[in-house]
This record gives C-alpha cells, sequence and structure tokens, in this order.
C-alpha cells in the first residue's frame, strides 16, 4: 500500500497515470454496474441500458476509459491483456479458469451485487433430486453455454461416459429429450422449476466480480480506481473443485459403485412427436414467426402474446422446441431435431468444420436477410482483399487480429485468402466493438452496413447473403417413416415463400 | 506395442483410472463427427490404450508380457514446460502376486543400469495399503471423497487435517507417512500401530511385506515412502518410483482392477513406465547413440572419396556408427561435434587414426590394423 496517497489533489493525472482500460460488462450485470459506477463517481455517465456506444472516456479520470463488452468476452480480453480491469459475473470467470488455470487474470474481488446461480439441473421427470443419485453408468449428455465447466464437472463426478453439447443459450429447454444434465444459470430455483427442471446441485453463486490482469495489477498504478472500487468489495467462500459427489466404496475405490438403476426414461410427448422441429428465438423469431403465420400452420406460444420454449402445433406428428438459431445445425446433425429454421450463416459455419455432417439446407425461406462483411477500420489505407494481403505480408499488420461470429467461416475465408499470419479472437456477436483497439478485421453480419459506419469501419468485401433457411437431417429424411410428413411441410413452406425483390 | 496418438476421451473416463485433474489436462477436441458430442485427446497416458488393445485383440493370450515406447501428451499449466513426453514401459498382464511386482522392479531396475544410470534408488509405496488406512479414519463418505482425492494429487496433509472421530488414529496416520522405511521391520512395525486393523489391511500390509522381503533377500535396497504414490488411481497394490539424482526417472505398480474394469477378464497385472525426458538428460556420453567415428577426406578426389566410402562401409558392418566429411571444410566443422574416434585420409596411405579420449594419434595401414585399435562390436 501506498502510504503517503491523497485520492483527490488536482494534478495533471494523464502525466502521472498510463491510461487505464476497463472492461464493462452489457446484459445482466449492465444497470446494476452502472449504478455502481455512478456511486463510485468513476465517470462514466453515459453506460446505461441506453447507450449505443461501446467506446467510453472517464469524465472523472482522463486516464481512464472503458469498453462496454458481452459478458463472456471480459475474463478473455482481461487475461490476453487488453484490459487491465474488468467487471462480470464469477460464472464466466470460472468458465475460464477451469480449463486455463494459468491465465493472467486475477479474480480481485467479489462485488456486493449478483443475481443467479449456475445450476446443475435435470428435468424433474427423471425422478432424481441430488447429484449423488445420478448413476454413473450412464451415457450422460450434457448440454451447457459453459462447456469448460461441464467437461470439469463431468470429470470430477467420474462420470463413465459423457457428451457435452456446447450451446449458445437456451440449455433450459433441452432436458429431458434432447439432453440428460443442463448446465446453467438461472435467476432462482422457482424459475428453474418453471422450466421443468430441478436442481441437482448449486454451481456458485454468480455475483458481480472486479477481475484484473495480472500485469497491469503488478507494475501499473490502478490505485485511484482500486480504491474506490473495494470500498464495494466482499468476501466470498472461496470456490474449491467439485468432489462432494461420488464418495468411494468400502475398499476405498471410485468405481466400485453399486450399480443404481439408470435414469428413468421419460416417455413424454416428444417421443410421440414424429417429426421434431426446431424454430428460432432471437432476433429471428419475429420474422420466423410471421413467415409461419402465412403458410397457415398454427404454432401456439410461438407467435403471439404468450411465448413458450415448447410451442404447440395443430400438427399433431410435429414436436417443436425454440432454441438458438446457432445451435441448430449441431442439434440437427446429432439427430435431436429433423428439422430446424435457422440462417444460412449457422449453416455454413457448421459445414465449414464438418463437412461430412448430416445436415442440408432443404429450402431457402428468403427473409431475414444479412449480409456476412469483411470489415476493417477506416483508418487502414486498404480498399479490397489484396491490398489487405500486401499490408499483413509487409509486416505491418502482423499478425492481424480477426474478430468474429463465425470462427470457421472466417478460418476459411483467411485461409483460401492467403492472409497470414492472423490470429482468430472469437466474439459473442458485436464484434465490431473489438475494432480497431483489440482487432484489425472482423467478419460479420449486417443488414444496411449503418452500424459499421456509425463505428468508423468499412466493408472491404461480402462473402455471402445469408437468409432463413430450413435445413433437415439427410438421415432421417430418407427414413420412410418421416419422408411423408417432412415434403409435407416443405410443401407448405414453399407456397408462401415471398419472391426475392 | 504401438496404440494410436489419438483416442476417444471416455475410453479414459470409462475406467475411472485417470484423477480428474490428469483428464483436465488432456488435450481434448472434437472428432470430424463432432456434432455427436464425443470428445477425443490426445493420448495421456500409455497404459490404458494397451490395455484397450490388449481386451480387442489378444486376450487369448492369458499370460502376456508388453512393452511400448510412446509419446504421452498434457497441457502444462505453466506453458513453459514440454506438452509431449516420452515413455518406454512394460505390462506385464496375467502377472499376479508379489513375485510379478518383483520381477517388475526389477526389469525396470536393470534397465537402468543397462543404461549406465548410477544413483539409482527404489521407493516403495502400496495403493492398498493406503486406501484401506483411509478407510480406518472412518469418515463420512463426503470426507472420505475429499481425502481420497486430495491424496491422490499428493497433498498428504489431508491425512493430519481429516474430520474424524478417530483423531488419535489420524495423528498416528500422518506420523507414520512422514517416515522413511528401511526395511520389511519398518512394515512390521505398522502392522503392529494398527492391529485391530480391517482384514484388507492386513491383506495388504502382508503383501507389501513379501515384496520388501524378496527385494532384500535379493540385496535390492528400497526405502518404503508411504507417500511415493498419486496421480494414478488404477492402482490397487505396490506402487513403485525410481528416482537418480532426486529425480523421478521411471514409476509403476500393479492394477488388478484395470482389464476388469475395462470390460476384459479377470486378470491381474502390473507394470511400469520409464520417464525417457529426465533418463535422456542422466544418460553416460557413450550411450546416447551418438556417432564414435569420424572418417575424413583430407583432398576432395574420386580416390579418396572411394577410399572413404569403402573403410567408412567396413566400419558400419562391423558395427560402429560412423559419419563422413568429404572436404576439408566440412571436417573441421563436423570434428567440433565431438567424436571418439576420428580417421584422417588422403592419396598416400597410411590413415591417421586420432584417440580423441586419450588425445593421441597415430599411423594405421589397414582395416584389421584400425579395428584392432578400437575393437569390434
Amino acid at each position: 500500500m501506498r502510504d503517503c496517497f491523497v485520492a483527490d489533489t488536482p494534478r495533471n493525472d494523464i502525466m502521472k497515470y498510463q491510461p487505464i482500460k476497463f472492461a464493462l460488462p452489457k446484459g445482466r450485470f449492465l444497470t446494476s454496474t452502472a449504478r455502481l459506477l455512478n456511486e463510485l463517481d468513476l465517470g462514466f455517465a453515459d453506460y446505461n441500458e441506453k447507450t449505443r456506444q461501446y467506446r467510453l472516456d472517464s469524465t472523472r479520470f482522463p486516464y481512464l476509459s472503458a469498453k462496454v463488452l458481452q459478458e463472456k468476452d471480459i475474463p478473455v480480453q482481461v487475461a490476453i491483456g487488453n484490459y487491465d480491469l474488468g467487471i462480470c459475473g464469477l460464472d464466466w470467470i470460472q468458465e475460464l479458469q477451469t480449463k486455463y488455470p494459468a491465465s493472467a487474470l486475477v479474480k480481485v474481488s467479489s462485488l456486493d451485487y449478483g443475481e443467479g446461480t449456475i445450476y446443475v439441473a435435470a428435468s424433474s421427470e427423471t425422478g432424481i433430486s441430488r447429484l449423488s443419485e445420478l448413476p454413473r453408468q450412464g451415457d450422460y449428455r450434457i448440454v451447457s453455454e459453459y462447456s469448460n465447466l461441464a467437461e470439469s464437472l463431468a470429470l470430477n463426478l467420474r462420470i463413465r461416459r459423457f457428451k457435452i453439447f456446447p450451446v449458445w443459450g437456451a440449455a433450459e429447454v433441452y432436458p429431458p429429450e434432447n439432453a440428460d444434465i443442463a448446465i446453467l444459470w438461472q435467476k432462482n430455483e422457482s424459475d428453474l422449476k418453471a422450466q421443468g427442471l430441478v436442481s441437482l446441485a448449486e454451481l456458485l453463486p454468480v455475483t458481480a466480480y472486479l477481475i484484473g490482469n495480472r500485469k497491469s495489477l503488478e507494475s501499473k498504478d490502478l490505485s485511484q480506481i482500486l480504491e474506490r472500487l473495494s470500498t464495494r468489495f466482499v468476501a466470498t467462500l472461496s470456490s474449491c473443485p467439485i468432489y462432494w459427489a461420488f464418495p468411494p466404496d468400502k475398499s476405498g475405490n471410485y468405481y466400485e459403485q453399486p450399480l443404481k438403476s439408470a435414469l428413468k426414461q421419460v416417455q413424454g410427448y416428444w417421443q410421440i412427436k414424429e417429426i421434431k422441429l426446431a424454430l428460432p428465438d432471437g432476433h429471428q423469431q419475429e420474422p420466423t414467426s410471421q413467415f409461419l403465420e402465412q403458410t397457415g400452420l398454427n404454432f401456439q406460444g410461438y407467435s403471439g402474446e404468450v411465448k413458450t420454449r415448447r410451442p404447440v402445433s395443430d400438427l399433431d406428428w410435429l414436436g417443436i422446441k425454440m432454441i438458438r438459431p446457432q445451435d441448430m445445425p449441431l442439434q440437427v446433425a446429432n439427430g435431436n431435431f429433423d428439422l430446424a429454421i435457422t440462417g444460412k450463416d449457422w449453416l455454413l459455419e457448421h459445414l465449414y468444420r464438418f463437412p461430412s455432417s448430416p445436415v442440408k439446407e432443404l429450402l431457402d425461406l428468403g427473409f431475414g436477410k444479412v449480409k456476412i462483411v469483411v470489415a476493417i477500420s477506416q483508418d487502414i489505407p486498404v480498399n479490397n482483399i489484396a491490398e489487405l494481403r500486401a499490408l499483413v505480408q509487409s509486416g505491418k499488420l502482423t499478425p492481424i487480429r480477426v474478430a468474429s461470429e463465425y470462427i470457421n467461416v472466417a478460418d476459411k475465408y483467411l485461409r483460401d485468402s492467403h492472409i497470414n499470419p492472423y490470429k482468430l479472437i472469437p466474439t459473442w456477436g458485436a464484434s465490431e466493438a473489438f475494432l480497431p483497439e483489440d482487432a484489425d478485421l472482423l467478419i460479420d453480419n449486417t443488414q444496411t452496413g449503418r452500424t459499421l459506419a456509425e463505428h468508423r469501419l468499412k466493408i472491404i468485401e461480402v462473402l455471402f447473403q445469408s437468409t432463413a433457411c430450413l435445413i433437415g437431417n439427410k438421415n432421417s429424411i430418407d427414413l420412410p417413416s418421416k419422408r411423408e410428413k417432412i415434403e409435407l411441410l416443405v410443401q407448405k413452406f414453399q407456397s408462401h415463400i415471398s419472391p426475392l425483390p | 506395442m504401438r496404440t494410436p496418438t489419438i483416442e476417444y476421451l471416455h475410453l479414459f473416463t470409462a475406467t475411472g483410472t485417470l484423477i480428474p485433474s490428469m483428464l483436465g489436462r488432456a488435450y481434448s477436441f472434437l472428432d470430424w463427427d463432432g456434432w455427436s458430442g464425443e470428445r477425443v485427446v490426445l493420448k495421456p497416458d500409455g497404459t490404458i490404450p494397451l490395455a484397450r488393445l490388449y481386451i480387442d485383440n489378444l486376450s487369448e493370450q492369458k499370460i502376456a508380457r508388453f512393452f511400448y515406447i510412446t509419446n504421452i501428451f498434457a497441457f502444462e499449466e505453466t506453458g513453459r514446460e514440454n506438452r509431449e513426453r516420452w515413455q518406454c514401459g512394460a505390462e506385464f498382464l496375467g502377472g499376479g502376486g508379489f513375485v510379478a511386482d518383483v520381477e517388475a522392479i526389477l526389469l525396470a531396475q536393470d534397465v537402468l543400469r543397462k543404461l549406465g544410470i548410477k544413483d539409482i534408488e527404489l521407493q516403495l509405496s502400496h495403493a492398498g495399503l493406503i486406501k484401506a488406512l483411509i478407510r480406518e479414519l472412518k469418515l463420512g463418505p463426503d470426507e472420505e471423497s475429499k481425502v481420497t482425492n486430495r491424496i491422490l494429487e499428493g497433498d498428504w496433509r489431508a491425512l493430519a487435517e481429516a474430520k474424524t472421530t478417530n483423531a488419535e488414529l489420524s495423528g498416528v496416520l500422518s506420523q507414520i507417512v512422514s517416515l522413511k522405511g528401511k526395511s520389511s521391520n519398518f512394515l512390521q512395525n505398522l502392522g503392529a500401530l494398527f492391529q485391530h486393523a480391517s482384514p484388507n489391511f492386513k491383506l495388504a500390509l502382508g503383501d507389501f511385506m513379501n515384496i520388501a522381503a524378496l527385494l532384500e533377500s535379493l540385496d535390492y535396497s528400497y526405502e518404503i515412502d508411504i507417500t511415493a504414490m498419486h496421480g494414478f488411481e488404477y492402482y490397487t497394490g505396490v506402487c513403485f518410483e525410481i528416482l537418480s539424482g532426486g529425480e523421478k526417472i521411471a514409476g509403476g505398480g500393479r492394477y488388478d482392477d484395470l482389464i476388469p474394469l475395462m470390460g476384459g477378464e479377470n486378470i491381474p497385472s502390473c507394470g511400469f513406465a520409464l520417464y525417457v525426458d529426465p533418463i535422456m538428460k542422466l544418460l553416460p556420453l557413450e550411450n546416447r547413440g551418438e556417432v564414435e567415428i569420424l572418417v575424413k577426406g583430407e583432398e576432395l578426389t574420386t580416390e579418396v572419396a572411394r577410399t572413404c566410402f569403402t573403410l567408412a562401409q567396413s566400419l558400419r558392418d562391423a558395427g560402429h556408427a560412423t559419419e563422413l566429411a568429404l572436404n576439408l571444410f566440412q571436417g573441421s566443422e563436423q570434428e567440433r561435434n565431438g567424436y571418439r574416434w576420428v580417421i584422417s585420409v588422403s592419396a598416400k596411405k597410411p590413415f591417421i587414426l586420432k584417440d580423441c579420449k586419450q588425445r593421441q594419434q597415430r599411423s594405421v595401414t589397414s582395416l584389421a590394423e584400425v579395428l584392432d585399435a578400437i575393437g569390434t562390436k
């Protein structure tokens, strides 16, 4: 500690302090974090629900700036040193640290707010209520946004065989039919119950955390900021590894567990549905719902006032779930769904990674048009990919850092265009926030290009146009029992596709 | 035996054989059918793939002795160490009883001795005994699980810190594990301290004593260090580590449950692995397989080159690793690499044979004379 420190001495702070970069969360902790920063008078008045800005300068401390990022991106960005400090939920910190314990991320302290818990949950229909009741002989399907936590849990529980389905969201809708266990964030147990799930264990409480980059904490003067934030530090229980579930047997062996009965097979409505269809949530929900209305098919709970993750159709053989469009190709490939309405972008993203996947496009639905573009800061003097290649080769932008939601699309494009060397920064959307400080190039979707222009970016190439499409699993389309019904749906959809303008 | 570098993750989780922290450090990724959710890993261990290969293809042999040389992979948490390491292992499938354990221990030591490694220390422990000792603490299931996990990770303070109703025993136990037994008397003493222990404990102790006594009668020295075992869940009996200059260079033990757990027949097994990377650093120069003879042409003429080739070939036929240097620059560059012998060939016979160790040189006129000087292999 510095002993002769006066926090508010007026002086030329810029002379004294190196610039400090702070990563602030979007989403669930935005409001509470904004309130905190406001109460601590850090000078980020523009950081609020309405802001469309990503980049903020403190009006209180001239050397302090902030960027608003997706919460999941914050631990990675702080660990790699793009930001000195950050605030995000404990769940995303643990997700990084579980896999990379030696990263330069320091968990400085828990802050005095937070929301929800990471639960290990199963469907309430499976008949178990504790993790220790889970028979280990099964082959478990684990669905989670937190794939590292999921793998670590499965290993620590010594589950003999498991499959992990990493998803972008909506993990709650997968059990029991499409997954046995979900590891997910929920506000409380009653929310969990409302989804038909039961908590087997609470993995960790999600409090907001102040994190820092080790190097910055070791060598930069962050004291003025830390001093203010420290007034809101609270003690937390140290989070320990997950050991509690399976005690060893009498002779001290872990694997000689008495055989417990397997998980109860759930014979719900889902099994009797012959065709399983996934419909998109999020931005794609509205246009998809409009399209479905035109077809005359009634999807109760998808269109209209009351939304549910399990809409019901008049067609009694059709089972429907609402999931993230990003997750659909994989979920169709693994047979959890026969059909799905997603974007061509996500289909290609999947096919580039898994060329032998059984997923194919059945029908271009024409709506939800976006362009997948390559964009770069207006300050960089290149106008096309050839000029960019020359610039990278000249060593001026080496390695070029590429931010993208579509890592496989980006990877293929960069390889095919002989851009080398490059670093790929996976993002969770809004890649434009990364440029120009934390990435040089972005590969992302845009509708009008307006957002890109607002962030002083220019498009140097359009990779392809993406529209909503119906995708299916080749193997199930070929099954005689399914073919007729799939064809019926395809025809219904086809007759209502508006001709492309 | 050669097993694949890429294996399914479930091969290693299915048996409950590697501790979670080891599995957590395995390089796991998606295969071509990644949508299935299955993961594959770069082989993190040599024994389990070998056991799989045995069960799938060779299980009609009830007694089988295998060896392998393989690379294994693990994340290094620091990012500074090697993520790929080499192991040379031997497994004795179907080998039951303490005699098989001793056979494995002697084989490991003999190999190391033949390699010329000095100051070999053998440390013995016993997984069955440790498991039985933990049971003696009569912990609740959760606490027992925690203690066992910490011990598997090498954290023996867990014994002293265990929340047990049998605090006396836990005290004695944490003292005992800090002792290093030098003879089977140590095990006798251990038996006396835990007279009322379970039959499992007594069985394990008896097995351990047999091994120690046999080693003693064979004049092999050892140290009993209960803590010399960690990292593997699959050991059931004796475990051993071999050190040289304080560095672990081999480890092994008995794993009777492995084959049955992986779906094979109920056959006992034991084995060990030599850790190639630290061993390489300890190897005496002449055993590193480096080239011992350089045949150097003093002039670049067809005649000299022909003589050099013929001479080198004859030396190789006689079992000597030989390199050639056919011009003066190459010759003086290569000589710096350090050879045991250098033979200079010029148009005028005789050759000059330089003994780099004794720092002497002399003229020789024939191959027979060269071989006479350096010996045949």
